[in-house]
Formats: C-alpha cells, structure tokens, sequence
C-alpha cells in the first residue's frame, strides 16, 4: 500500500492552495509530510510523489537533495539539528555540537543503537538572540541551549517524556520564545 | 526633540507599531487583532479607495523592502501591469540572513496585521492571490498563520468579496525546507513551483513574468506590515521618521554577547550606539567589531567612530557597508575575526545553489579552501593574494547577490582586521586566544 492511499482528503487540501495545472508545486508538502511521518525519504515514496506531482522520482530526488530538511536515510525518533551560524558560534554551538557527539556517540548520517537520536549540523535557525539553538524535527526551537538546559532536555527524551512536556520544564523555559531576552544575572562568557 | 525628523526610540513622538502587540498575550487572535482596530485599514481600502491611490501613497511614504536589498516598495508594486491577467503576491517569510529574525515575531506574534497588509498590497497590485513563502524551521510562526488564515476565512477578512467591495483575496502558506537562496525572488518562486531553487534570468522580471509564468510582486514580511501603518496614518506619518533617504521605523536586530538580545523597533536614523546600549543593554564583554545589518554586510571596528553613526542606507554605505536587515552582530575581543568569517564563508558555501561558475567554484570552492588553509596555519602572503583576486573575480560577476554576500564579510574583514590574517600568516594561529564561550 502506497504512503498516501490513505491520505486523500489530505492530499485534496494539498493540492488546493495551487492552481490545478500546477499539481508539481505540492512537492515540497508532499516530502515533507513523508519525512514527518517516516524520517526519511526513501526512493519508493520518492517514486510515489512523482506520480502524485507528474513528474519523476530522477526530478524528486533532485529537488529533495536541495534542501537540508528532507533526509535520504533514516533518522532516529529525535532528529536533532544544531545551528552552527555565527551568532550561534559566539554563544557555544561548536563546544555544544562536541558535546552532543560525544555523548550520543554518533556523528551526522548516524543513529545512536536505541533508534532515539541522530544528529544534524545545520545553518543559522533564525534564532540569533536565543542561541544556541536547536530544532528536534519539525518541532518549535529549543533556544538558549545552555549545558543544564541540554543535560535535562536529553535526560527527559531518553525517558520518553513527551518532547513538549520536557520542553515546558527546562531550566529558563519561561525566558524563551520572545523577541528580546535579558541575560542580566547570568554571567560572562569565561 | 520635538522639532525635525524623528531619529531616536527616546524622541516622544515615536511609538512601535509593527511589534506594539509583540509579546501581548492572546496577540495572535483575531478577536485580539479586531479589539485594536484590526482589518479597519483594509476596509477603508477596499471599500475607498483604487489601487493606483495606495500605490501613490506607499510611493510617497519612502518604505524601501525591508528584506535587505532596500528597494523602494511602491516603485516595485508600480511596475505590475493593468492588464486582467491572475496577478499573484508573495510574501517572502524565508528570513534566512544570519542575524535576522525580526520577521518571525511579527509572524508569531501578529499573523493579522501581516494578513492585513497583505490584502492592501494585493488590492494595489490587482493580485486575487497570495502566498507566504516562510521558512521551513519557523514551526510556530507556521502554526500561527495558518491558525490566524483559517479565522480570517472564517469571519470573512479572507476569501470572496471582502468588506462587499468585489474584490477577492486567498491566501495560502507554503513551506521551505531549509536553502538561503530561497530568499533570492525568483529562486523563490521556483520553489513554489515544486523546482529546484536556482534563481532565474531578469528579464523578464516578476511583474511581467512571475509565479506560473504570471504577473507577480514579491515583498517581505516587515514591508507588507508596515503598509498597514501607512495607509491607515498616512505617508507623511512614516516619512517625518527617519532621514532624507531612509524613512521610516525598522526592526533592528542585536545578537552576540548582550545583556538583552533581540528585538527592536526604532526609527531610521537611529545611531548603533543607541540600539547596542540603550535598547540592547550594552555588551558583556569587551568587543572589538560588529555586524551592522546581517551576515553579509561588512563588519565595522566597535569604536565611536561607527557606533554613532545613523542606522540608514546612505550612512551605512558611505562606511563601505550596508544596512541590510538591520541585524546587528557583536564580535568580541577574544574571538577570532580569521575564525568569524569563515563561519560566513562557510555558510554562504554551503548555501550557493551552483547554478554559477563564480558563486559554485568561487565561494563553495577555492574560498572554503583557502580559509581551510588560514585555519590550518598553512596559509601565506600569496594565498592572501590569491583571495583577494578571487573576490575581484567574484563580485559583481555572478548570477545572483548570493555570492557578493560571501565576498562582502572578507572585504571588511581585511580592510579593518588584516592584520589577524596577517597573524594567521605569519605565526600560524590566531591573533587571540578563544577561551569556551558555551555556558
């Protein structure tokens, strides 16, 4: 059974918001519900959007490549990726890009053993007050990920709390997801 | 204060409006939005006025696209012809220049008063349809959008015959999935059409020739907001803030170590010192250059020299850098500026789409390779050379501003930091010691 048998009413509104002769403008929602949904891509679903879309999975694959989100292998149950942008850089997402690796054991294309995480460097998020910053798949941002709040938020996951639950009690949480942030009281860099 | 044009947040006549709601609670809502006066302007619009007096009037305000490039924003909705053809306008929501993210909060915070600005700038371009191009990682600005369209369909403030004027809007939200160029407009519209996001050829420019081959303007979140304000207060409001050329409030942006990142809205004309100290609370450590208006934009020493100078166009490029998106970055003392701009050059390579010999081998090519060379203490007085010419090479001769946005950081790198070059050159490391910045 193909990935979007079951999905048409969703596929419907999909191809709603473009004019009908341009089905071949739904492929990016197309792709990114199967990464949603699977974590990755693969050549069959590929093959799958291309009929939807009317075109091929030669020209799906060219346009998945692309882009950063949609990924060609699996990913784990958290898929974390890490900006690495200069304002990012100046708040520590090098050291906290080393730490992940190390602590999860894996580098980027892999998937730690229990299937949880794997691990993405990415370019800058778009969250250069609050860095650094992290995007677990397609979720909102977890800003300002200091080595407390990146100690809870894994511990959380790795018992299997929900990633919004965990999410609401990190350290700071209150301080997030505002345009201006005070970092009075928290310290130089050292 | 109270004579002239208005260039400072502490002058008493100057109030936010594009984030007076930010960070409100409920700011988001409709009901919110209705109970501040909301879709009023569109209203009076629709129901008053023709297209070409909206054009006037954007035109006379002086609001130049807020995205970066600075283009005046009523000249570009002028050139869309009359002609009964589906005309389209998008809204480029792909914020995707390093240190900008103004326009997420306005997302967020406000998706009504983008929606709204939207319909004026539809009814002035005779666009029946629009779309927001937004940025694949903006999740709950997502959300928000399309929470806030499906109550504007709801009420009515989207769909047919708005306010009984006849004239029609739909409005659609499509996703990136994570590619800079996709800010370039007509890489843009590529994407939209479900094509890889190389830009294509000008001419034909988007207004004879757009999305699906038809008319279209593309404009940023932060324009179409600030066309709410102008319209409804008039373009002699927003041009007695600002100076001669830049008119006008903007949203600035502060990241790198500040007391208080993030967010402000002030008029042009506004010095840095201003916006880093007053607003942004000051640095927290001492700093030696800073980002004037986005990644691309060449650095400038932190000294009072060029921390009084005014935020506008004309100041920034007579400084030999630009004001771009006004997202302003902190460079400290202790951190490399060798090390800084690779991470640029790093992301501008990563980020060409390779359509082009200058940008594909250029910046993704033999500029990686020669920082790589820098950082390795491999690097000497000829490969200094070498990048220079390269950028000579490269600048002015691609085929999208991709490239000349890579070329742009090294240029004000080396014209006020050689000599941290020079160090990396000469004893193989950088000129100062970085210490763990992670806290």
């Amino acid at each position: 059974m193909g990935f979007f048998d079951d999905k048409q009413e969703w596929l419907a509104e999909v191809f709603a918001q473009y004019p009908a002769d341009r089905r071949r403008s739904a492929l990016m929602p197309l792709l990114r519900r199967v990464q949603q949904d699977e974590g990755y891509v693969d050549f069959e679903r590929m093959k799958e959007i291309a009929e939807l879309v009317g075109t091929t999975a030669t020209e799906v694959a060219g346009v998945m490549s692309f882009y950063s989100y949609y990924q060609g292998l699996p990913t784990g149950k958290y898929h974390i990726q890490v900006c690495r942008t200069l304002s990012c850089k100046l708040a520590g997402s090098d050291e906290l890009w080393h730490t992940l690796t190390e602590r999860l054991g894996i580098l980027p294309g892999e998937v730690t053993e229990d299937g949880r995480f794997s691990l993405q460097a990415v370019e800058c998020l778009g969250s250069c007050h609050t860095g650094p910053v992290i995007q677990i798949n397609d979720e909102p941002y977890v800003e300002r990920v200091t080595k407390a709040r990146l100690e809870a938020l894994l511990e959380g996951l790795e018992q299997d709390k929900p990633l919004e639950e965990v999410r609401r009690t990190l350290p700071d949480e209150e301080k997030m997801g505002k345009a201006t942030i005070e970092l009075e009281g928290e310290g130089g860099a050292s | 204060m109270s004579e002239g044009p208005i260039t400072s947040g502490h002058d008493p006549r100057f109030s936010p409006t594009l984030y007076a709601h930010v960070g409100k609670p409920n700011s988001w809502t409709l009901d919110y939005y209705l109970s501040h006066g909301g879709y009023e302007t569109a209203r009076a619009v629709l129901t008053g006025k023709q297209p070409e007096e909206v054009v006037e009037e954007v035109k006379k305000s002086g609001l130049r696209g807020r995205g970066g490039a600075g283009f005046p924003t009523g000249v570009k909705w002028s050139f869309m012809p009359n002609d009964g053809q589906q005309h389209y306008l998008i809204c480029n929501a792909d914020e995707s220049e390093p240190a900008s993210f103004k326009d997420r909060y306005l997302m967020e915070d406000d998706p009504h008063q983008l929606i709204e600005g939207m319909i004026i700038g539809g009814f002035a371009i005779r666009a029946t349809k629009g779309y927001i191009y937004i940025r694949g990682e903006y999740r709950k600005a997502y959300d928000r959008l399309v929470g806030a369209i499906g109550e504007a369909y709801e009420r009515g403030y989207l769909g047919k015959n708005l306010f009984g004027s006849g004239f029609d809007f739909d409005l659609y939200v499509h996703r990136g999935a994570g590619a800079y160029i996709c800010g370039e407009e007509t890489a843009l519209m590529n994407s939209l059409e479900g094509l890889r996001a190389n830009p294509r050829m000008k001419p034909p420019f988007p207004a004879q020739s757009g999305l699906y081959g038809k008319p279209t303007t593309i404009n940023n979140v932060e324009s179409l907001a600030s066309v709410v304000h102008i319209v409804q207060r008039g373009a002699d409001w927003f041009a007695q803030m600002g100076t001669e050329r830049s008119k006008g409030m903007k949203l600035f942006q502060v990241s790198g170590p500040a007391k208080r990142p993030g967010v402000y809205e002030l008029p042009m004309g506004t010095t840095f010192r201003e916006l880093i100290y007053d607003w942004a609370g000051g640095p927290t450590e001492p700093i030696k250059a800073f980002i004037p208006g986005g990644s691309s934009t060449p650095m400038l020493p932190f000294t009072d020299e060029y921390l009084d100078l005014p935020m506008d166009y004309e100041s920034l490029v007579a400084a030999k850098s630009a004001l771009g998106t006004g997202g302003v970055v902190l460079i400290p003392e202790s951190v490399c500026i060798v090390d800084s701009v690779w991470n640029l050059i790093r992301f501008y390579g990563h980020e060409s789409c390779g359509k082009c010999t200058p940008c594909r081998e250029g910046v993704s090519g033999w500029l990686p390779q020669l920082f790589e060379k820098f950082e390795r203490g491999q690097a000497t007085h000829e490969d200094l050379k070498t990048m220079e010419d390269l950028l000579d090479q490269i600048e002015g001769r691609s085929f999208c501003p991709l490239a000349d946005a890579a070329v742009w950081p090294i240029r004000g790198a080396l014209r006020h930091f050689r000599d941290e070059f020079l160090h990396h050159i000469e004893h193989g490391t950088c000129a100062v010691k970085s210490g763990p910045r992670w806290r």
